[in-house]
């Protein structure tokens, strides 16, 4: 397993970076340890330790996950609720660290997973502008030269100066797009984000995804509806209990789905 | 779109990361606003809904030292020359100290939310709440100044030394903060237990009384005490109007970087679990 690790990072720095897929899983494992009960206290955890009764609930979200995603593709994602979709995109969005496996994320990530997850509602939606750009990893020069932009797809208009609890659930939606999508970036993952808004605005969404698509960018996409797995992208993968089951061509993973 | 706003060529690779300490200071570096950010947020809101806003952070320090220098000065009637000066400043080195690394205690637990739902740097939130107490320490100083001035402290240009003294202060509170922080996402009642430690903590430096009134046989005791130091050179540049000598500067710098090699290093090897444990 080692050397075949270290003749991968080889080839890895030979060739360019166009050749190699965007994304890619290699015997990716996550497990959860929930304890079982709940020990919190030092002393608690001191006694048990002693005792040897520390037990926990081993859960594995994931397991032996291997795929690639090549740069310009729209991969999908589904399966049933607790399949281990969003630990996926977790994964991805370099939020949980995998138990095993190896995971390469070839540019930078914008997570459309939870908009807006760093707002702030006493802070204006100026100020929560620049606090969520800085929780994206953007500089303050690259967030003064998008401001505009930001705002102008975003459709906040006055608002702009009042705090974000004013808000309504839509305006707050269009923020967070606006601010994770405001630059171009090499993968875009999508978690059921085009259920929030009015259908417009989902619209003025897709349409900057499919632009960017065009230029290059990879999209992962989770879903439940299979509509809009179908319509978007060109290759799936089935998860169920944390495994796949199905990966390959969009329509025979959602027959192997449905069917 | 301007066509200098693309992305520079990132790669993330789960297995093949530089040592914990270093990447968390690299991706700290990259996340620099988030500090700035973070650091400007807790200042604005703290004051947006005082009346008086800034002043507190003045008064707070000026009602204690009213309170100690009479209850010193009435009750227990030693005589500290200065007292008033003596006691504000070491209650600010103090006060830095505790708030800073109970804050970066607690801002890690508060932002578990965050941690779940997005990439970031974890030493974010220790940084920031060193920020912020700089922040704090730099109002409260001009009190201090006018106190030290209206009550008759002369003062020299040893007070140009104050800033180096501030960042071993920085340093070392940062190191304990970021152990702490780690500490706390594993144990809950981590913070009520070093609520606890920090009361012992601060009777047990000489911030309200003068290390003099010690019993000379436990003062090898007292002087374990990395903070007897860090108040020390904090303090006596102002209140003496002298720089320490070598040897406290020697002893507070090698408090300040041992706790922050420490701390960060048991801080950054844990990174890979916060998001699964908080």
């Amino acid at each position: 397993m080692s050397t075949l690790t270290a003749s991968n990072t080889a080839a890895i720095e030979r060739q360019p970076t166009n050749s190699h897929p965007v994304i890619s899983f290699e015997n990716v494992a996550v497990l959860y340890r929930v304890p079982r009960e709940r020990v919190s206290g030092i002393k608690e955890y001191a006694v048990r330790w002693l005792q040897r009764r520390l037990s926990y609930e081993e859960f594995w979200a994931l397991q032996d996950i291997s795929f690639e995603v090549k740069r310009g593709e729209v991969f999908g994602v589904i399966g049933r609720n607790g399949a281990g979709k969003s630990t996926m995109l977790k994964v991805m969005a370099r939020v949980l660290h995998p138990t095993r496996g190896r995971v390469v994320m070839r540019g930078k990530v914008a997570p459309l997973l939870e908009l807006g997850a760093g707002f702030h509602p006493e802070l204006t939606g100026r100020e929560n502008i620049y606090l969520n750009s800085a929780l994206l990893g953007f500089t303050r020069k690259q967030v003064d030269s998008m401001f505009s932009s930001i705002l102008d797809f975003a459709e906040i208009g006055d608002f702009i100066d009042a705090p974000l609890r004013t808000y309504s659930t839509g305006m707050v939606a269009r923020l967070g797009f606006s601010v994770a999508s405001c630059i171009r970036p090499e993968i875009l993952l999508v978690d059921e984000v085009l259920s929030v808004g009015d259908s417009q605005f989902q619209e003025k969404c897709l349409d900057r995804m499919n632009s960017y698509q065009k230029q290059g960018t990879t999209i992962v996409i989770v879903s439940h509806n299979m509509g809009t797995i179908q319509n978007f992208c060109s290759r799936a993968l089935l998860l169920e209990h944390g495994r796949t089951v199905a990966l390959g061509n969009v329509s025979e993973v959602i027959q192997h789905y449905t069917g | 779109m301007d066509a200098n706003l693309q992305y520079s060529d990132e790669i993330y690779d789960s297995s093949r990361r530089p040592h914990p300490l270093i990447d968390e200071f690299l991706s700290l570096w990259k996340y620099r606003e988030l500090v700035y950010q973070f650091t400007a947020r807790t200042i604005t809101a703290r004051y947006k809904r005082s009346v008086i806003g800034v002043a507190w952070t003045m008064l707070n320090p000026l009602a204690t030292m009213i309170i100690l220098t009479l209850v010193f000065s009435q009750i227990f009637r030693f005589r500290v020359e200065y007292y008033p000066v003596y006691v504000l400043s070491g209650l600010m080195a103090w006060n830095f100290f505790s708030h800073t690394t109970s804050a970066s205690m607690g801002e890690m637990i508060w932002s578990g939310g965050l941690l779940n739902r997005i990439y970031v740097p974890k030493s974010v939130f220790a940084v920031s709440a060193i920020g912020t107490g700089l922040v704090n320490l730099g109002l409260s100083f001009i009190p201090l100044v006018l106190i030290a001035v209206v009550i008759g402290v002369k003062i020299t240009p040893a007070i140009l030394v104050m800033p180096f003294s501030v960042i071993l202060l920085s340093i070392f509170a940062l190191g304990v903060g970021l152990f702490l922080a780690t500490a706390a996402v594993f144990f809950a009642d981590m913070i009520p237990v070093y609520e606890v430690l920090l009361t012992i903590w601060m009777y047990a430096t000489p911030i309200i009384y003068p290390l003099e009134i010690l019993p000379a046989d436990l003062l090898w005791l007292f002087r374990l005490n990395p903070l007897l130091y860090l108040v020390q050179i904090f303090r006596d540049p102002l209140y003496l109007g002298v720089v320490p000598e070598w040897r406290v500067w020697a002893i507070a710098a090698g408090f300040s970087l041992t706790a922050f090699l420490i701390g960060g290093l048991i801080f950054t090897s844990k990174t890979n679990e916060y998001a699964y444990r908080i």
